[in-house]
C-alpha cells in the first residue's frame, strides 16, 4: 500500500487578494488616487450617500465611481448624471467584489484624471467584509431601519471598516425603535477605532461633518 | 455566500504544493478558518467536490477545524476567547473593560495536504 505523508502548507487561502489588495492600494497611493470601499445592505442608502458625497465635494475633488451590483446598470446611470465617470460592474451573481474586480474597472477610468475613488460594494453585510478590494478606507452604513442588533450578527463588517455612517437618522423622530446608544456601544466594543457618524441622506443632516472627515482623510 | 472562489483558492494553493512535492494524489486538506466567517463547511466540501474534477486533488477531504474568535483588552492586555454569535457585549473577563481589539478569529489558512 502507498504510503500517505504530510506537506506543510502553512499558507493564508485568501492571500492572492490581500498581495494583490496591498500592490493595488501602492499604485493608487503613487497615482496620488484615494479609493473608498463603501458597504452596507440592500437599501442601505449607499447609492444616496455617494450622491451626497458628490454634490459636496465635485468641486474639490475629481470624482470617479464603480457601482458594483449582481446585474444591473442603474446606479451607474444615476451617477453619471451627477457629472462624474462611473464605472458599472455586473459580477453576475457574485456576492462581493475583489481585487481583480476592482482593476478591471479601474483600468477602464482614466486615473490621471481623478483624485478620489469611489467603490459600491455588493449590497449585503457578510461577503465584502471578507475580501480586501485594494481601498485606502473602508466604511459601512448601518440604516436605523434594519434595527440595532446588526453588529451583533454582522460582527466581522464591523471589525473591518473605518467608519460607521448610521443612516437614515431622521426615522428616529418617527419613534423607530433603534437604541443609538447601543449600536454605538456595540460597534466600538468589536472596533474601538472606529469613527461613528449620525447621518440623514434625506435631510442632510450630519453631512458635513461627514464631508469634513472624508475630506481630511483623502488629503491626508 | 462566498464559498466558490474561496474554495477555488484552496484546490489552487493545494496543488501548486503538490505540483511542487511531485505527488501522485492529495486524499485530505487540512484547514483552519474562522469562527468569525460564515463560511458552511458542507458548500465548501460540495464546491471542492465540483472543482476539483479531473484533477490529483479529486475525491480528497477538506477537513476544518474552526479558530475561535479572540480579542486581547487594550487596558489590561490579557487576552480571551469569546462566542460572538452568543455574546451581546465584548467585555475583559480580568478587568472588565469594554475596549478590545480583535486579534484571531478571522483566518482562511491551509495546514497541510496529505498526498501519495
Amino acid at each position: 500500500m502507498e504510503e500517505i505523508r504530510l506537506i506543510e502548507v502553512k499558507e493564508e487561502i485568501l492571500s492572492d487578494n490581500k498581495d494583490l489588495a496591498d500592490g493595488l492600494r501602492k499604485r493608487l497611493s503613487r497615482n496620488g488616487v484615494f479609493v473608498m470601499n463603501l458597504m452596507s445592505s440592500p437599501g442601505g442608502g449607499k447609492t444616496s450617500l455617494i450622491l451626497r458625497t458628490i454634490r459636496a465635494m465635485k468641486d474639490d475633488f475629481r470624482i470617479g465611481v464603480i457601482e458594483g451590483d449582481i446585474d444591473s446598470m442603474v446606479d451607474a446611470e444615476t451617477v453619471v448624471r451627477e457629472g462624474v465617470s462611473a464605472v458599472q460592474l455586473r459580477t453576475g451573481g457574485f456576492c462581493h467584489l475583489d481585487v481583480p474586480m476592482v482593476t478591471s474597472a479601474l483600468d477602464a477610468m482614466d486615473l490621471e484624471s481623478l483624485d478620489f475613488v469611489i467603490i459600491e460594494n455588493i449590497g449585503n453585510l457578510v461577503c465584502p467584509a471578507e475580501f480586501d478590494t485594494g481601498a485606502h478606507l473602508n466604511a459601512m452604513i448601518l440604516s436605523v431601519p434594519e434595527g440595532d442588533d446588526k453588529p451583533l450578527k454582522y460582527p466581522l463588517m464591523f471589525t473591518v471598516c473605518d467608519v460607521l455612517l448610521i443612516n437614515k437618522i431622521d426615522y428616529l423622530k418617527y419613534g423607530e425603535e433603534f437604541d443609538l446608544k447601543a449600536v454605538k456601544e456595540r460597534a466600538l466594543n468589536l472596533n474601538p477605532e472606529m469613527k461613528i457618524i449620525e447621518i440623514s441622506c434625506k435631510t442632510g443632516e450630519g453631512i458635513y461633518e461627514w464631508i469634513d472627515w472624508l475630506g481630511d482623510k483623502i488629503v491626508s | 455566500m462566498h464559498e466558490l472562489p474561496v474554495t477555488e483558492s484552496i484546490l489552487n494553493i493545494a496543488l501548486k504544493h503538490a505540483r511542487a512535492h511531485n505527488v501522485e494524489r492529495i486524499v485530505n486538506i487540512s484547514l483552519r478558518i474562522g469562527e468569525l466567517s460564515d463560511l458552511v463547511n458542507e458548500w465548501v466540501q460540495h464546491y471542492f467536490d465540483y472543482l476539483s474534477k479531473d484533477t490529483i486533488a479529486e475525491g480528497a477531504k477538506l477537513d476544518i477545524e474552526r479558530s475561535p474568535v479572540v480579542f486581547r483588552c487594550d487596558g489590561c492586555e490579557k487576552s480571551f476567547q469569546v462566542d460572538i454569535k452568543k455574546i451581546k457585549e465584548v467585555i475583559c473577563p480580568d478587568c472588565g473593560g469594554k475596549k478590545n481589539t480583535l486579534i484571531s478569529g478571522r483566518e482562511y489558512y491551509i495546514k497541510n495536504i496529505a498526498v501519495i
